[in-house]
C-alpha cells in the first residue's frame, strides 16, 4: 500500500513538472498568435503584392513575380526616400538635444515637482496625434505667435512664412515624438546612482568631465532606446509632411499613401513599404552595432 | 591652482566653527576640530547626529553654512570637490558600473593627466595592496560586496590624497567580513600613512580601528579621545551609554575622604576617585561598567563598594560570559557581565544577590543629565 502511495505521488509530481515546462509557451501564445495574424501574415501579403502587375481593371492585379517593381518604385521616389531619412535624422537629433536636458532636470533637479513634470511630458498623448499636428500648424501659422515674434525681432522678413516648409515638417516631427525620446532617457538617468557622479567629482572630474565619463555612458541605454523610438516612426511618418509640408517636403509615407489610396497602384506601394522597412532595419542594426548597445539595452 | 592643492596640500585637517543648517534643522553645530596628519580618526554617533554631513562638507559635497576647513595651511572651504586633496570611500562604494575595475581605479589618475605607464604601475600596486590583482578586467557588478569595498578603497588611495574619508564603509557587509575589513583597513592605513576620517554609527568598529574617536550627538562633539579614554572616562551620559554599556545610578555627593568622594546611592554609601567625577554640583550619576561588577549570593564576602538588596531578574548565557539583569530595590535594573572563568555555580532567577566593585572603577557624571541618553 505504502509503495503504491509513493508511486502515485511521483506521478503527480511528474505531471506537475510537465505542466510547468509548458508555462513559457502558454505565456508566449497570445503574443505569438497576435503577431502571426497581424504582422507576419500581412508582411507576407505585402511581399506577394509587391511583385504583382495590373490585370485589366483598376484595383486588380495578378502575380507575375516582377521584381523590377522595386527598381521602378525606388527610381520614381528616390528623392522622398532620402528626404524621409534626412528629416527623421534631423528630428531625432533635435529631439535628443531638447529631451536630454529635460530628462536630466526631471531626474535630478526637480525635487517634489518630479511627478507633475512627468505628467506634463505624457500629457500630449491625451490628444490625438492628428489634432496635435493641426495645432502645431496653427502655432506656426501666419497669425500664430512664432511668426509674429520672429517678425517682430526681424529674424524673418515680413513675407517669409514657416508653414509649408521643411522646417515646419521637422519641428512637427520633433514635437510629436519628443515624449518617446524623453521617457526612456528619464528612465535611464533616474536609475543612475547620484553617488557615482559625486564619486567622479571626488576623483578630480569637473562637471563636464563627470558628464562625459560617467553620466552620459550610464544613460546610453536611454539614448539608444529614445533615438530608435523617435527615428523609426519618424522615418515612416506622413501626417506631419501632409499637414505641415508642401509638395517639395513630401516624405516616403506620403508617396506610399498616394500610391495606395489615390493612384491605386498596390504593387508599387507595397514595394516602397517593403524597402522602407528593410532600410530602417539595416540602419537600426548598424546604429546598435556602432553604439555597442547590445550589452547596454 | 586647483591641481596644486589636490596634490600638495598636506598637514592636519582643521575644522573651525563649522556649521551646516538645512532650513531650521541644525545638522552640524559650530564644530571646531583638529585631526592630526596621519591619524585614524573616527566620527561616531547615531544616525542624524551630523557626522555624515561633516564628512560631506570636508569632501566638498555640501557647502558649509559658516565656518572654515583647512588642510595644513591651505583653506579648502570653497574649493570644488575635484579641487580638494581629499578622496572618499562612499557608503555604497559608488563604483562606476560601466567601467572595469582597472578603469575605476585609474579614473582619478587619468583626470590628473598622469601617463599611461605610470597609471598602470600605480593601479597594479594598489590592486596588490588590496590583494585583488586578478580582478582588474572585471566589472563592478561581478564582484562580491567585500571585493567592491576593497576596490572602493583602492580607487581612493591610489590618488595619495592628504585625507581619506570613509562614509560607513563597512555598513553593507556581514559581521564576519566586517571584522576582517576592520583589520585590513587599519593595516592599509598604517601601511600608507594617509589621514583616515571614518564615519560610523558602530562603536565597535570605531574602537577597533581609530586612534581618536569623536562622539557626535545633535551636531556637536560630545567627547573626543582615544578609545580607552572614552570607554573608561566618559564625560556625559550619552557617551557612557553609546560607547559600550553603562549602569548610571543617580545619587548625591555626601562627603569627602581624601582622594575619594563619598556618594549616597539610594542609602548605599559608596566611594569613587575624585578625579573621575565630572559632576559640578551635589547631584551625580555614578557610572559602573557591567563587567566591573562582582555578583554574589547574599552572605558571601563582598568588598569595596557594595549595593545590597538586588534580585536576579534575567540571565543570558553567552559563552565567554554570563549577563545578569539585577532588579534593585529602587525599581531600576542593573546589568552585570560575569566572566565564566571559575566553577562557581550559576545564580538562579529570583535569587537575592549583592553587587560589589572596586571604588576605582567608578566614574561620576553630572547629575543633571538624562541617565538613558544614547542607550542602545
Amino acid at each position: 500500500m505504502a509503495f503504491l502511495h509513493v508511486q502515485k505521488t511521483t506521478n503527480k509530481f511528474k505531471s506537475l513538472k510537465n505542466n510547468r515546462s509548458l508555462i513559457p509557451y502558454l505565456l508566449l501564445a497570445p503574443g505569438l498568435i497576435w503577431l502571426s495574424i497581424f504582422f507576419i501574415f500581412p508582411i507576407l501579403q505585402l511581399g506577394a503584392t509587391s511583385t504583382k502587375t495590373p490585370a485589366g481593371e483598376i484595383g486588380f492585379f495578378e502575380q507575375t513575380y516582377r521584381f523590377q517593381n522595386y527598381i521602378d518604385a525606388f527610381l520614381a521616389s528616390r528623392e522622398q526616400f532620402y528626404r524621409s531619412f534626412l528629416y527623421a535624422t534631423l528630428a531625432t537629433i533635435l529631439a535628443l538635444a531638447i529631451a536630454y536636458p529635460l530628462a536630466y532636470a526631471i531626474a535630478f533637479k526637480s525635487g517634489r515637482y518630479k511627478n507633475i513634470l512627468l505628467v506634463m511630458v505624457i500629457a500630449p498623448f491625451f490628444t490625438s496625434f492628428l489634432l496635435r499636428t493641426i495645432a502645431w500648424k496653427q502655432i506656426l501659422g501666419e497669425e500664430g505667435p512664432v511668426v509674429s515674434v520672429l517678425r517682430a525681432i526681424s529674424i524673418i522678413g515680413d513675407t517669409t512664412t514657416i508653414t509649408a516648409t521643411p522646417f515646419a515638417v521637422v519641428t512637427g516631427l520633433t514635437y510629436n515624438f519628443l515624449p518617446f525620446m524623453t521617457l526612456p532617457l528619464y528612465a535611464s538617468l533616474e536609475r543612475i546612482d547620484p553617488r557615482t557622479m559625486e564619486a567622479a567629482g571626488d576623483l578630480y572630474a569637473n562637471g563636464l568631465t563627470t558628464f562625459r565619463k560617467v553620466t552620459l555612458p550610464l544613460s546610453m541605454p536611454g539614448v539608444v532606446a529614445g533615438t530608435l523610438l523617435t527615428f523609426i516612426p519618424a522615418s515612416g511618418d506622413y501626417i506631419n509632411a501632409a499637414i505641415l509640408g508642401d509638395p517639395k517636403s513630401k516624405m516616403l509615407g506620403n508617396v506610399i499613401d498616394a500610391y495606395y489610396f489615390r493612384i491605386v497602384d498596390y504593387p508599387t506601394a507595397a514595394a516602397l513599404s517593403f524597402m522602407l522597412m528593410v532600410a530602417i532595419l539595416i540602419l537600426v542594426t548598424l546604429y546598435i552595432r556602432r553604439t555597442g548597445a547590445e550589452e547596454l539595452v | 591652482m586647483a591641481q596644486d592643492a589636490s596634490t600638495s596640500a598636506r598637514g592636519d585637517l582643521i575644522l573651525r566653527n563649522l556649521t551646516k543648517t538645512f532650513g531650521d534643522f541644525v545638522a552640524v553645530d559650530d564644530l571646531t576640530l583638529t585631526i592630526a596628519k596621519g591619524s585614524f580618526f573616527a566620527l561616531l554617533g547615531p544616525s542624524g547626529c551630523g557626522k555624515t554631513t561633516t564628512l560631506r562638507m570636508i569632501a566638498g559635497l555640501e557647502e558649509p553654512t559658516s565656518g572654515s576647513i583647512h588642510v595644513g595651511t591651505t583653506e579648502i572651504t570653497d574649493m570644488k570637490p575635484y579641487q580638494r586633496p581629499v578622496n572618499t570611500v562612499f557608503q555604497n562604494y559608488a563604483l562606476f558600473p560601466h567601467l572595469s575595475i582597472y578603469e575605476n581605479i585609474a579614473f582619478g589618475l587619468r583626470r590628473r593627466g598622469i601617463s599611461n605607464d605610470l597609471i598602470k604601475e600605480q593601479v597594479d600596486k594598489v590592486l596588490n595592496l588590496v590583494e585583488l590583482p586578478q580582478l582588474a578586467q572585471r566589472k563592478p557588478a561581478q564582484l562580491s560586496g567585500g571585493q567592491q569595498q576593497r576596490i572602493a578603497v583602492a580607487r581612493a588611495i591610489v590618488n595619495r590624497p592628504a585625507l581619506l574619508l570613509l562614509d560607513e564603509p563597512l555598513g553593507a557587509l556581514d559581521l564576519k567580513l566586517r571584522r576582517q575589513m576592520q583589520i585590513e583597513l587599519k593595516w592599509i592605513q598604517t601601511e600608507i600613512g594617509i589621514t583616515f576620517v571614518h564615519v560610523t554609527h558602530d562603536q565597535e568598529e570605531a574602537m577597533t580601528m581609530a586612534d581618536t574617536i569623536a562622539v557626535m550627538n545633535n551636531g556637536k562633539i560630545e567627547q573626543l579621545g582615544s578609545p580607552d579614554d572614552l570607554y573608561d572616562s566618559p564625560k556625559t551620559a550619552f557617551v557612557a551609554n553609546f560607547l559600550g554599556q553603562s549602569n548610571l545610578i543617580p545619587g548625591t555627593i555626601s562627603g569627602n575622604d581624601g582622594d575619594n568622594l563619598i556618594v549616597d546611592l539610594y542609602g548605599n554609601k559608596i566611594a569613587m576617585p575624585k578625579r573621575r567625577s565630572s559632576a559640578t554640583g551635589a547631584s551625580i550619576l555614578a557610572g559602573i561598567r557591567p563587567e566591573k561588577f562582582r555578583i554574589a549570593p547574599v552572605g558571601k564576602g563582598a568588598t569595596g563598594n557594595v549595593l545590597n538588596g538586588g534580585v536576579v531578574s534575567d540571565i543570558s548565557y553567552i559563552g565567554v560570559s554570563t549577563q545578569y539583569q539585577v532588579e534593585m530595590p529602587w525599581g531600576k535594573e542593573l546589568m552585570v557581565f560575569e566572566q565564566n572563568d571559575d566553577d562557581s555555580d550559576f545564580l538562579k532567577k529570583g535569587e537575592p544577590v549583592v553587587l560589589s566593585w572596586e571604588p576605582m572603577f567608578t566614574f561620576g557624571l553630572d547629575g543633571s543629565q538624562d541617565a538613558s541618553a544614547g542607550a542602545h
